[in-house]
């Protein structure tokens, strides 16, 4: 990824960079597609509103989960999120440590995205909790019980690795947008705008000091992020692999849940760049090259999950284990083969076409395919949690899970929620980094 | 359009920024101190009760032991309620026209009892036994307070959970030889550390923290 073509389109100039990317903001009138894409998200929302506020009133019971399937879509969902938020700390960290100028185009929304998915995912643990209410008490605080939480538990776990990510997120994203908002500042014309993008920016003026103390600050930062792009889907996994359930139970999950992770994250990026580059008439920023290199780190990721998956079935075979054998069987001939075998198409098969340049460079396809690895990532997290579930040792046990309507409801409500807080980013926030592009605009001679 | 801030405004970002975290541990520890205040808790507060019975005079002035009337509390979780029939034992003899009195002779008649308002009202998920811990040397006052000096009763302790652990987790900064456990002396001797230590060797106090011993 080192030499080929400039990152961005070589007209630009440090003035015009700046009037584009403020412009959606500043400028521009909002697009009929973003009122029509934010109503949707909008009544996505309500609909999310109504089916927590129906599960707060009526209780877990109106979820299809029961034993012997007691986590359900609330963990599919949550897993689903917090791996989508992966990409954009790997961009905004570890490609910065790694000094790859083309993160910068891409770094702002990417990160925007990482705190709105966590939001999403930090929903559904507490939801599933059964007393919602009672969520506080996972916290170590000096509580009236007197008794800290259960520390060898995963859930607990979870609440760190979670909340230290939101929080790493957060700081990452906001100093970032710092000098951005100075200049929202001070280009905005009406009194409102400037004192909000004012109050935000909290004094940058951009002297010399305000450069050395952010660089250092963005560097400490990215050095605090980059152990989390790691760190979080690892906890995430022991959720599984503490456990004893065959399928489970695996030294194999950390590295696959991470791999997993960076692999839906960057789908959701290019899911989310390719319509907004089109939109707002960004193509000369976020450009061919950003795909083509976002396509090969998914290419790259999704081979190590497609391992998993080879890896998964050969030691159910070469563990000699009759329940981890069985469990591997059911996964692919069981009755949530299905989903199984849209895995395999959507993640083993469709991202191959990736190899091809030519794929590489067709916006259309680059979509589609990362569509699909969405949805392919969100079947593998389904039947992880239900084949090891359903059927465990005792066949006396087994049983079946389907989601309800208000399963249903729940996830489709954070998928609202996500795009409602991604197009308010998009209207009121620069969506790509202002300052990190300019530096990027080739000297004119 | 000019700026609307001026740099003297950045001292304000600054503060805010530390001003957050402050702000948040303040209010953490203001929901803290405020859930564990009497008033919340509603310790220190008397109860109002259907007849104004005093432990002050009954027990105190007059010495009656707290068995006479608590008379399950040996062998029973439950210390008991004594019935109308206890009341009127003296009170056919003394006062026994007061018109203090009246809901007690009322009842008598009636045969229906008394509808005292409980004051030690612990949540209906937690099994408490009162004969366990007399038993084991945890004396009335340890938790009751001086019921002795007290005309109406009120909660002494906040019934937290916190509060029970304190104790099972270090019994022997409270427990008593169990011939003293109906005294009504709320401060533990000076040399509470030594003899502490001793009656817990003593009576084999081996007080469970699992949540199961309380929560069944």
């Amino acid at each position: 990824m080192g030499s080929g073509p400039p990152v961005i389109e070589p007209s630009y100039t440090v003035a015009t960079v700046t009037d584009k990317i403020s412009s959606v903001v500043l400028t521009r009138r909002t697009p009929v597609g973003w009122i029509i894409g934010f109503s949707v998200a909008l009544l996505l929302t309500m609909t999310f509103l109504t089916a927590v506020l129906t599960l707060f009133a009526a209780g877990i019971g109106i979820w299809g989960v029961n034993v012997p399937v007691a986590w359900g879509f609330a963990i599919i969902n949550f897993v689903w999120w917090i791996g989508i938020g992966h990409a954009g700390t790997l961009i905004s960290a570890i490609l910065l440590l790694m000094q790859q100028k083309w993160r910068q185009s891409i770094n702002r929304f990417a990160e925007a995205m990482t705190l709105f998915a966590v939001l999403c995912a930090a929903v559904f643990p507490l939801l599933h909790l059964g007393r919602p209410k009672f969520f506080y008490w996972l916290f170590p605080y000096p509580s009236l019980h007197g008794v800290p939480p259960q520390f060898r538990s995963p859930l607990v776990w979870d609440v760190f690795a979670v909340a230290t990510y939101f929080t790493v997120s957060l700081l990452f994203w906001y100093v970032g947008l710092l000098p951005d908002l100075a200049t929202f500042r001070d280009c905005a014309k009406r009194k409102l705008a400037k004192i909000v993008y004012g109050v935000l920016a909290m004094g940058w003026r951009g002297s010399a000091i305000h450069w050395h103390r952010y660089d250092t600050a963005y560097l400490l930062l990215a050095g605090l992020a980059t152990p989390l792009v790691v760190s979080v889907h690892t906890v995430v996994s022991f959720d599984f692999a503490t456990s004893i359930l065959p399928g489970w139970h695996t030294t194999l999950f950390p590295p696959y849940f991470v791999a997993g992770a960076i692999y839906s994250g960057f789908a959701m990026v290019l899911v989310l760049a390719i319509p907004l580059r089109a939109a707002y008439g960004l193509e000369g920023l976020i450009t061919p090259r950003h795909l083509d290199n976002m396509a090969k780190i998914m290419l790259a990721t999704g081979l190590i999950v497609d391992y998993g998956y080879v890896m998964e079935a050969f030691f159910a075979w070469y563990s000699g284990n009759e329940a981890e054998r069985f469990m591997m069987i059911n996964r692919m001939i069981g009755p949530y083969a299905p989903a199984f075998w849209a895995t395999i198409a959507c993640n083993g098969l469709a991202i191959l076409a990736l190899w091809f340049p030519r794929v590489r460079r067709n916006v259309p396809a680059l979509f589609g395919i990362a569509l699909l690895v969405l949805v392919g990532m969100w079947l593998e997290r389904f039947f992880i949690v239900l084949t090891s579930l359903h059927r465990d040792f005792l066949p006396s046990s087994w049983g079946m899970y389907y989601p309800t309507i208000w399963d249903w409801a729940t996830f489709a409500g954070t998928i609202g929620l996500f795009f409602t807080l991604l197009f308010l980013f998009i209207r009121f926030l620069p969506l790509i980094s202002m300052f990190e592009v300019r530096a990027l605009v080739e000297p004119k001679t | 359009m000019a700026q609307i801030f001026h740099p003297a405004a950045n001292p304000f970002a600054r503060f805010s920024i530390f001003g957050a975290v402050f702000l948040a541990i303040g209010a953490l520890w203001l929901t803290g101190a405020i859930t564990r205040s009497a008033w919340f808790t509603r310790s220190n507060v008397a109860r109002d009760q259907p007849v104004p019975f005093t432990h002050e005079l009954h027990s105190g002035k007059l010495g009656l032991d707290c068995r006479y009337c608590h008379t399950s509390v040996e062998e029973s979780p439950f210390a008991g309620l004594p019935p109308t029939q206890t009341c009127m034992n003296c009170h056919t003899q003394i006062w026994a026209d007061a018109p203090m009195l009246e809901p007690v002779r009322q009842s008598w008649q009636t045969g229906r009892p008394i509808a005292w308002t409980r004051v030690y009202d612990l949540a209906d998920f937690c099994a408490f036994d009162h004969s366990i811990h007399l038993r084991k040397g945890i004396g009335c006052s340890t938790c009751h307070g001086s019921v002795d000096r007290m005309p109406l009763m009120w909660q002494t302790v906040s019934l937290f959970m916190e509060w029970c652990l304190d104790c099972h987790r270090q019994p022997e900064r409270f427990i008593r030889p169990r011939e003293a456990v109906f005294r009504m002396d709320d401060e533990p001797p000076l040399d509470q550390p030594r003899i502490g230590r001793e009656l817990v060797e003593r009576y084999h106090v081996r007080p469970s923290t699992d949540c199961t011993t309380c929560h069944r």
